[in-house]
């Protein structure tokens, strides 16, 4: 294997109403910020994850390249998925060893359409979307087959938020309360609030990567597993899929000191946290995590993100970065971080 | 004013005019044409397991599933639930629902559909359901409109209609109670003092022939405060006392008014607050209530 690290990162503020910029405006100032932190303008290969239904219009990821500087023509490619996925065919092409660097970014405007319809069309088509099963729903389905408690979900949320609030990128979201359901039993401050933003990373291979930053956040582990999308065919309390990532991954091989999660619904991180065997030790989400600042598509990327961010700033040795997609943690991908010594 | 640049705002759709057509292949088409004719099929895997809604291929081995097709349910259980307080456009029923995995009886997975069970307080794991088909089915999903639970209980109606007369004992009570008296009796074995008036001693079983008018003064030996409104009483909290009469030797019921309900206590002095003369009948709704003396509590 290569040793690959993330040497830089970077994310807007993002933004809980469409603040007027386009998808291609999000991305140029997370892309100059990445850029000024490793003095690359060009790098070998170039991956961004979105989706196009958040637009509601074909290939609309074709126009964002323009703030890329796609001349001479680029090594690119796209994932339809969180830009997190993005990052692994990234680490797959460096892993063929003829390239050294690779940009990855993912963005989303939620803001421009119904994200709790949007997330229907994911669906199987023959037997869940005809049903208008929303995204609220199926999530409440799920936290009702783990059978989570009202005071530690509110404490998940509560603490989330809270560290939101002294995250400058995260949206500022006052402490959970009312007794309202969206769907029960989900409230809706269980729900990580959609925002519109935008995030970058930088990958490199060996030298380059110590030549690039200090502290690279080594990627000693990267996996993804999925399993079946129909919900009635899964033991909707646990997720078999991230667990089976997490150990391929080597979650276990070593402490965790931050495991960022990709959690889009208050339950989720009690079922991650199982999933990934994450111990008291460990500090799940201290950015707030998607429960502080959802922006759809690169929400994934930035939990990479954010957990190499702890290891490029010296402060951790070994961390997590958990993206989710598909309905109910369907599909989950693990990523493990470690400093140069650690 | 005109607006600011950068907030100038398009509206427009992403549709598929007429739908999107899609195959369904032998598999789903097998279970969409049954569904069509109001019945459930699951499919076999190699391993025996039943997979309702079929698929193609065994999610647990990737295997090719069987041919064979079996009808399952129409009855399931429950597994789990979510409840939609507030359904939306897209929602299959416009008032409140549950979302639920139905294990439908002969099946190894769970079905996620709709059930229609009126309240949320009618949902649990457990609960016994059955499909409510739509009366034109064309092949599809919705062709089950929802779910219903299993028929547990019935409500059934009681009403019978009676003309009652007090008996004597009682008439002669509600005529001293016209006249704004309170007739007693007095047992000439045990010479208790009954009030209301009995015509017989139900601890020496004899005939009781003494009549005795009583104060309409008396002590409260125990009371309770009502928070459920009765037409004879329709402002709550009110309060309902054993009133022992003086000269008595049993308490009777009775309310107590002209006084906040957290103050009435055992051993209160209180009179009988007759209606004004002239409305007074032959009922007991000649006494509005009992009301304080003022005078100091009794010993009980």
């Amino acid at each position: 294997m290569r040793e690959i690290a993330v040497v830089a990162f970077a994310q807007t503020r993002h933004s809980a109403t469409d603040d007027g910029q386009s998808e291609a405006e999000l991305i140029v100032g997370v892309l100059d910020e990445v850029r000024a932190k490793t003095g690359l303008r060009r790098f070998g290969f170039t991956c961004s994850g979105s989706c196009d239904y958040l637009a509601g219009a074909p290939f609309s990821f074709v126009s964002v390249l323009d703030a890329i500087g796609a001349w001479p023509p680029i090594s690119e490619s796209h994932v339809e998925m969180d830009a997190a996925w993005a990052l692994y065919e990234a680490w797959v092409a460096l892993q063929h060893g003829d390239i050294d660097s690779a940009l990855v970014y993912g963005f989303g405007k939620p803001s421009q359409g119904d994200l709790r319809e949007i997330m229907t069309l994911q669906l199987d088509p023959y037997y869940l979307a005809p049903l208008g099963l929303d995204q609220v729903s199926f999530a409440a389905l799920q936290a009702s087959a783990a059978g989570a408690g009202r005071a530690e979900l509110d404490e998940i949320v509560r603490r989330s938020r809270a560290d939101g609030r002294a995250n400058p990128y995260a949206l500022d979201l006052p402490d959970p309360a009312g007794n309202d359901f969206e769907v029960e039993p989900l409230r809706p401050y269980d729900i990580a609030p959609s925002a519109d933003g935008a995030a970058a990373v930088v990958l490199a291979a060996g030298d380059l990567a110590r030549e690039l930053c200090e502290n690279p956040a080594w990627i000693t582990g990267i996996a993804h597993r999925i399993e079946p999308h129909y919900l009635g065919m899964r033991d909707l309390a646990r997720s078999a899929s991230a667990a089976d990532a997490a150990r391929a991954a080597g979650v276990g091989k070593g402490h965790v000191d931050v495991a960022e999660l990709h959690t889009q619904f208050s339950h989720e991180e009690l079922i991650l946290r199982e999933a990934l065997e994450l111990g008291e030790g460990t500090v799940v989400n201290p950015s707030g995590g998607p429960l502080a600042a959802n922006p759809v598509m690169a929400t994934g990327l930035i939990r990479i993100g954010e957990a190499a961010q702890r290891i490029l700033d010296g402060g951790a040795s070994r961390t997590v970065g958990h993206a989710s997609s598909g309905p109910c943690l369907q599909h989950n991908l693990v990523t493990v971080m470690e400093a140069e010594n650690g | 004013m005109t607006v600011e640049a950068r907030n100038l705002e398009a509206r427009y759709v992403l549709e598929f005019p007429g739908g999107y057509t899609r195959t369904t292949g032998p598999v789903i088409g097998r279970f969409l044409t049954e569904l069509r004719d109001g019945r459930i099929v699951g499919v076999r895997t190699a391993e025996g397991r039943t997979l309702v809604p079929p698929l193609e291929y065994d999610p647990a081995t990737g295997d090719a599933v069987t041919e064979e097709f079996v009808e399952v349910g129409p009855a399931g259980t429950v597994e789990s639930w979510s409840w939609v307080h507030a359904p939306r456009k897209a929602h299959p029923l416009d008032r409140p629902f549950a979302w639920a995995l139905i294990r439908l009886d002969g099946a190894d997975t769970a079905l996620v559909h709709a059930v229609d069970a009126g309240d949320v307080k009618s949902m649990r794991p457990g609960l016994r359901v059955r499909p409510r088909w739509r009366a034109e089915r064309t092949g599809h999903i919705t062709d089950i409109e929802s779910f219903v639970p299993d028929v547990t209980k019935i409500v059934s109606v009681v009403r019978s209609e009676y003309v009652v007369k007090p008996g004597l004992a009682l008439a002669r009570f509600l005529e001293g109670v016209a006249e704004g008296v309170f007739i007693g009796g007095r047992c000439g074995s045990c010479h208790k003092v009954y009030v209301p008036y009995r015509t017989t001693c139900p601890e020496c079983g004899v005939a009781i022939t003494e009549e005795v008018v009583l104060p309409d003064t008396g002590t409260i030996t125990t009371f309770a405060i009502n928070n459920l409104p009765d037409p004879r009483a329709p402002e709550v909290p009110f309060v309902s006392a054993y009133i022992l009469l003086d000269g008595s030797d049993l308490p009777m019921i009775a309310l107590v008014g002209e006084i906040a309900a957290h103050e009435v206590r055992q051993g209160m002095r209180v009179r009988a607050v007759w209606v004004p003369e002239e409305e007074r009948t032959t009922s007991m709704s000649n006494i509005k209530w009992f009301a304080p003396t003022g005078e100091p509590d009794a010993e009980l």
